[in-house]
């Protein structure tokens, strides 16, 4: 591959084209101690050789998920990915697409999209379903702005047990659009009262279900007094699989549904990239972000797909469009489309199911310790155990002897007073000797 | 006989009474092509001139109403949301979008007549 650095003539010419005198005063924005003053410290030169050593050993470093018993969650869960879904979304066609802005040449993509927008329909229980967004936070945060342009409203209430970084995301954009949040305590027992705390000037309550530490919520209720109140609900999941077995958030009386479709075709990847999963009433289909593919028929009658109503998208409408995500999680969502479709409804329900079996069996035998409590009196395969002892200390203590036991949720909730609670994850993936591993592990670190 | 003024961004407003009827104009509905969704504003809302008043989207595009005039939304014609179509079909008659009580019946001053309206399209031929 042939590499051309620039020289100082291209760097000047650059700089007088943009109307810069120097290259200091194009990052006139970047707070002066926030600059770096000298070059990075690094070796002139080493063999490609030396690099892969070294970064083979600072990557040995890191305790991967698939190499120990791993019981972390908290919004990204490590399920298993049939190979076959891999393979098929390698397929050039489907890999080096981007996002169909001349979509009638990607009759394919479009299919999948349209099979992907039907599943998730189907899944939450809601009559429309966009091509997906970028994860389940920023969707959730989409949904706090239509429900501002819908309900003509300012004001967003979230529950105590939103993850507390998909509230962060919301608080972020509503920054830029005004909207007033209100985030209510954390609420480990899922008790909070959301139905008293709705006033005729809210224009959304966002909840979720699993909540955060891993509650299940019936919105039955709460989606009833919302509605004499013109407020909307927005029902939040971060575990998809979860929709297998759970009452779907649309059956419950739910005005918008968005969540995280990671745990379906997708690994952890690292954090990224993820698939928001966004779906609403049809009534409320003009005010949706994202795009939707359609199906039709061509001049001859036969059957084709198009994208449609992006008239309000960023490419078409700039400032006034209706989200600023403009594109979807192309490749992320096709793997969802892929691994649903090879489990079928039955399979889900069984996946679902054996996640659910995994994480009982696994509260029963750590809730049998000395100095563990289980939180839940419901779950689907994440719980919340209160321990005697600092959570972060002790999910470090595991760690060092090879154990990845969850997440503490003061790394999720700091300063809250919930040190001593670590919230559990437990898939298809944990066998048996996982559990007693994890068992014997939190035993020792809780007698250190 | 009644007024009818135009704005430069293709919407009229005709006075009946105390009330001024908004809507776009033959010319804007022609270039839209096939309108398929009308967002009307809530009744009793102010507009105050210029400000944008409704969203008319065609297959290709989705364009802001502008109030040509000042004053409150009296009435909006709802039977553009089961048949938005009427705006390409009687821009001027069914295909009428909102009703305005005037603020200020002199901002009609600022607008064109048909003719000028007339002539200013054709500039933009």
């Amino acid at each position: 591959m042939r590499y051309l650095p620039i020289n100082e003539n291209d760097r000047s010419d650059m700089l007088a084209r943009i109307g810069v005198s120097d290259i200091d005063a194009l990052f006139a924005d970047i707070p002066e101690d926030k600059r770096l003053k000298q070059a990075l410290d690094l070796p002139l030169r080493k063999s490609e050789m030396d690099v892969e050593r070294l970064l083979s050993g600072l990557a040995a470093k890191n305790v991967a998920a698939g190499s120990v018993p791993f019981f972390v969650g908290a919004g990204a869960y490590r399920h298993h990915v049939p190979a076959s879904v891999d393979h098929l979304i390698q397929r050039s066609e489907f890999l080096t697409s981007y996002t169909p802005y001349q979509p009638e040449i990607a009759q394919g993509t479009l299919q999948a999209i349209f099979e992907f927008q039907t599943q998730v329909a189907a899944l939450t229980a809601m009559e429309v379903a966009n091509a997906s967004m970028y994860d389940g936070s920023t969707a959730t945060a989409e949904a706090v702005a239509m429900a501002h342009r819908i309900t003509k409203r300012r004001k967003a209430l979230l529950s105590g047990g939103l993850h507390p970084q998909y509230a962060e995301v919301v608080r972020t954009f509503a920054q830029m659009s005004g909207d007033e949040v209100v985030t209510l305590p954390p609420d480990v027992f899922a008790a909070e009262n959301l139905g008293a705390l709705i006033e005729g000037d809210l224009s959304c309550v966002v909840v979720q279900s699993p909540d955060v530490f891993g509650n299940l919520r019936d919105l039955s209720e709460l989606a009833a007094f919302c509605q004499a109140k013109g407020t909307l609900l927005i029902a939040v999941f971060t575990e998809v699989v979860s929709l297998g077995l759970i009452q779907p958030p649309g059956a419950m009386g739910a005005d918008i549904v968005v969540g995280e479709g990671q745990g379906i075709g997708n690994r952890l990847n690292f954090g990224g990239p993820y698939v928001g999963l966004f779906a609403a009433k049809a009534k409320y289909l003009r005010q949706m972000p994202g795009r939707l593919c359609g199906e039709t028929v061509d001049a001859s009658g036969r059957r084709g797909f198009v994208l449609t109503l992006s008239t309000r998208e960023q490419h078409i409408r700039r400032d006034k469009a209706t989200s600023n995500i403009c594109t979807n999680s192309g490749l992320a969502s096709l793997a969802f489309t892929i691994h649903l479709t090879l489990l079928g409804e039955a399979g889900l329900h069984r996946l679902a199911w054996i996640n659910h079996a995994n994480a009982v069996e696994l509260a029963e035998r750590l809730g049998s310790l000395w100095g563990v409590e289980v939180l839940n009196e419901t779950f689907f395969n994440e719980f919340t155990i209160r321990i005697k002892g600092d959570a972060a200390q002790v999910v470090e203590r595991m760690a060092e002897k090879g154990v990845l036991g969850g997440v503490p949720l003061s790394r999720l909730l700091p300063d809250s007073g919930l040190d001593d609670l670590i919230l559990v994850a437990s898939t298809e993936m944990n066998t048996n000797a996982d559990r007693e591993a994890l068992a014997k592990a939190l035993q020792g670190a809780l007698s250190c | 006989m009644s007024t009818i003024r135009y704005t430069t961004d293709h919407e009229y407003v005709r006075i009946e009474g105390e009330a001024g009827v908004v809507g776009i104009t033959d010319y804007a509905q022609n270039l839209l092509g096939d309108i398929v969704f009308i967002e009307l504003p809530p009744i009793g809302e102010t507009l105050v001139k210029g400000a944008e008043a409704a969203t008319v989207e065609s297959v290709k595009a989705a364009s802001e109403v502008n109030a040509p005039v000042s004053g409150e939304v009296i009435e909006v014609n709802t039977s553009l949301q089961e048949t938005p179509g009427l705006v390409n079909e009687d821009p001027f008659g069914r295909g009428w979008i909102l009703k305005i009580r005037l603020s200020d019946a002199a901002e009609l001053e600022s607008l064109m007549d048909e003719t000028a309206y007339l002539d200013f399209v054709k500039t933009l031929a």
